[in-house]
């Protein structure tokens, strides 16, 4: 299911630092026209349909499509992510409508601590054990063959 | 034609850490906690954002490799039987076996930044297949560069800077050369070590696919050799190089993404190798998944 930019809902994102899909795209596709304000895809065919340009769009400008070659047009899937979880709407041919919520993740965002909270005292950079192991392993040394 | 001014920046550091993906965060949490010790500085480069770059910049469904040694699920040599096993015996069991027992602490680690991972009432980790786990994983790299930007702070990370190569001094690499996808300059990383992770190489072969199928490999079209091209550069000792992983795509799916290998229970076959990585999340020998009781379902379907 490939992305597009809905021209008529994407506002350049004039009201941030930066436009959203171009800062995101992780191959780089996403290309604001600043003569027009909107964003366009440069290469679909180098699109991996990872959805980032599409979960971050504050104006849910980027919708996605079914295959031209293959699949009856008519469908579409929509999504909306929040700090805590994701809801995909599929809205299917005859109408038919469903939503599926996940979370995305458990800690607020920002929180992630690197040692994950372990007590850390590791002083051998030549052992075997990453520095919060083997407290974080759950053992008492890291295993051995 | 106007020629663009490039200005050259110089950066210095002492471990560089190239590629900002998985393996590159997981280095950076690891390296900062060594560095903040010895009073040493940790530079990481991407070419893309580090919250979404990367094999894991959509999110996944399954963590592929547990281990399960605080259970006693498995031990260290089942894993490397297996590996072996999996790949005709074409391996490096002392790689396998070093992976394998650190991954578990890695995935505790992913569990206490947030990542969901599926629980059953007992609290234990919920497996599809031997060494599978179940997560709510859309935000899987998010929260782990998360981790990364905390532990060597965003001072230190380098975005969108394309790395052409290594930076050589005789046969030591010294760094990294590369240039800004944004702006007009050109980056000299300068290190006392550098690490390189920037992914695998996809589109090594064309695929067959036409039109619309064009360009949806199953790896991701970002990952483009860079690490491969940077090493030998660099002269690094190549391992492993034996095993091509090539994914079918075919109607709905590309390889082994994609719910419809569970319906046709098939099993993948490359060139050389019979693997036996089921598609994300899903097993032929239990059907569906859905049908299990777990904490981290969706937590509504609403029709
Ligand atoms: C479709 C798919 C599904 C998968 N599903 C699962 C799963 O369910 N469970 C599981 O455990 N594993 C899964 N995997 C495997 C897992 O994603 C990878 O093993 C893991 O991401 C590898 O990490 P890495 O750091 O080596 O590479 P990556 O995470 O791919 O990172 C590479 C990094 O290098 C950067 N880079 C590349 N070239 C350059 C350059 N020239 N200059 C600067 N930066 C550059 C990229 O931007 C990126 O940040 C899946 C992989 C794919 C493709
Ligand atoms: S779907 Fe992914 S690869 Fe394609 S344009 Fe959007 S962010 Fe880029
Ligand atoms: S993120 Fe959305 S609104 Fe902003 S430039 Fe891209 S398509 Fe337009």
């Amino acid at each position: 299911m490939p992305s597009y930019v809905n021209p008529e809902k994407c506002d350049g994102c004039k009201a941030l630092d930066k436009t959203a899909c171009q800062h995101i795209c992780p191959n780089d596709l996403m290309v604001l026209n600043a003569d027009i304000m909107k964003a366009y895809k440069r290469d679909p065919a180098m699109c991996w349909e990872c959805y980032n340009c599409v979960k971050i769009c504050p104006t849910q400008a980027v919708e996605v499509r079914g295959y031209a070659d293959f699949v009856p047009l008519g469908a579409s899937v929509t999504c909306m992510r929040s700090t805590d979880a994701i809801m995909w709407t599929l809205k299917f041919r005859n109408g038919t409508l469903k939503r599926f919520k996940f979370p995305i993740r458990t800690t607020p965002e920002g929180t992630a601590v690197p040692n994950g909270g372990w007590e850390v005292s590791n002083d051998d950079l030549n052992g075997p054990a990453l520095f919060t192991e083997p407290a974080s392993l759950g053992l008492s040394e890291v295993a051995k063959l | 034609m106007k020629v663009a001014d490039f200005e050259t920046v110089e950066v210095r550091t002492d471990l560089l850490i190239v590629g900002g993906g998985m393996a590159a965060c997981g280095a950076a949490v690891e390296a900062a906690y060594w560095a903040k010790k010895h009073n040493l500085t940790v530079t990481l480069v991407d070419k893309a954002a580090v919250d979404r770059s990367g094999a894991v910049a959509m999110g996944l469904s399954a963590i592929n490799q547990y281990v399960g040694l605080k259970d006693g699920e498995n031990t260290l040599e089942d894993y490397v039987r297996y590996v072996k096993n999996d790949l005709m015996g074409i391996t490096r069991e002392d790689l396998v076996a070093n992976i394998a027992r650190h991954v578990d602490s890695s995935v505790h680690l992913f569990e206490k930044w947030g990542l969901p991972i599926w629980t059953d009432e007992e609290g234990k980790y919920v497996h599809e297949g031997r060494w599978q786990l179940m997560i709510n994983g859309e935000s899987y790299k998010v929260v782990v560069a998360e981790a990364a930007k905390n532990a060597i702070g965003l001072d230190n990370i380098y975005e969108r800077i394309f790395i052409v190569g290594p930076l050589m001094e005789g046969n030591r690499c010294a760094g990294a050369i590369g240039f800004s996808v944004r702006e007009n300059k050109f980056y000299v990383f300068k290190a006392k070590a550098t690490l390189v992770a920037m992914g695998g190489a996809v589109h090594v072969f064309k695929p067959r696919s036409s039109g619309e199928g064009l360009g949806r490999a199953w790896y991701p079209p970002w990952n483009s050799g860079s690490s491969a091209y940077f090493t030998i550069q660099a002269g690094a000792e190549m391992t492993c190089q034996e095993v091509r992983f090539i994914p079918v795509r075919f109607k709905d799916a590309y390889g082994p993404v994609g719910a419809w290998f569970l319906l046709f229970k098939s099993r993948r076959r490359t060139h050389s190798v019979r693997t036996t990585w089921r598609p994300a999340g899903l097993s032929w020998r239990t059907g569906s998944l859905m049908e299990r009781s777990n904490r981290f379902r969706p937590t509504s379907a609403i029709t």
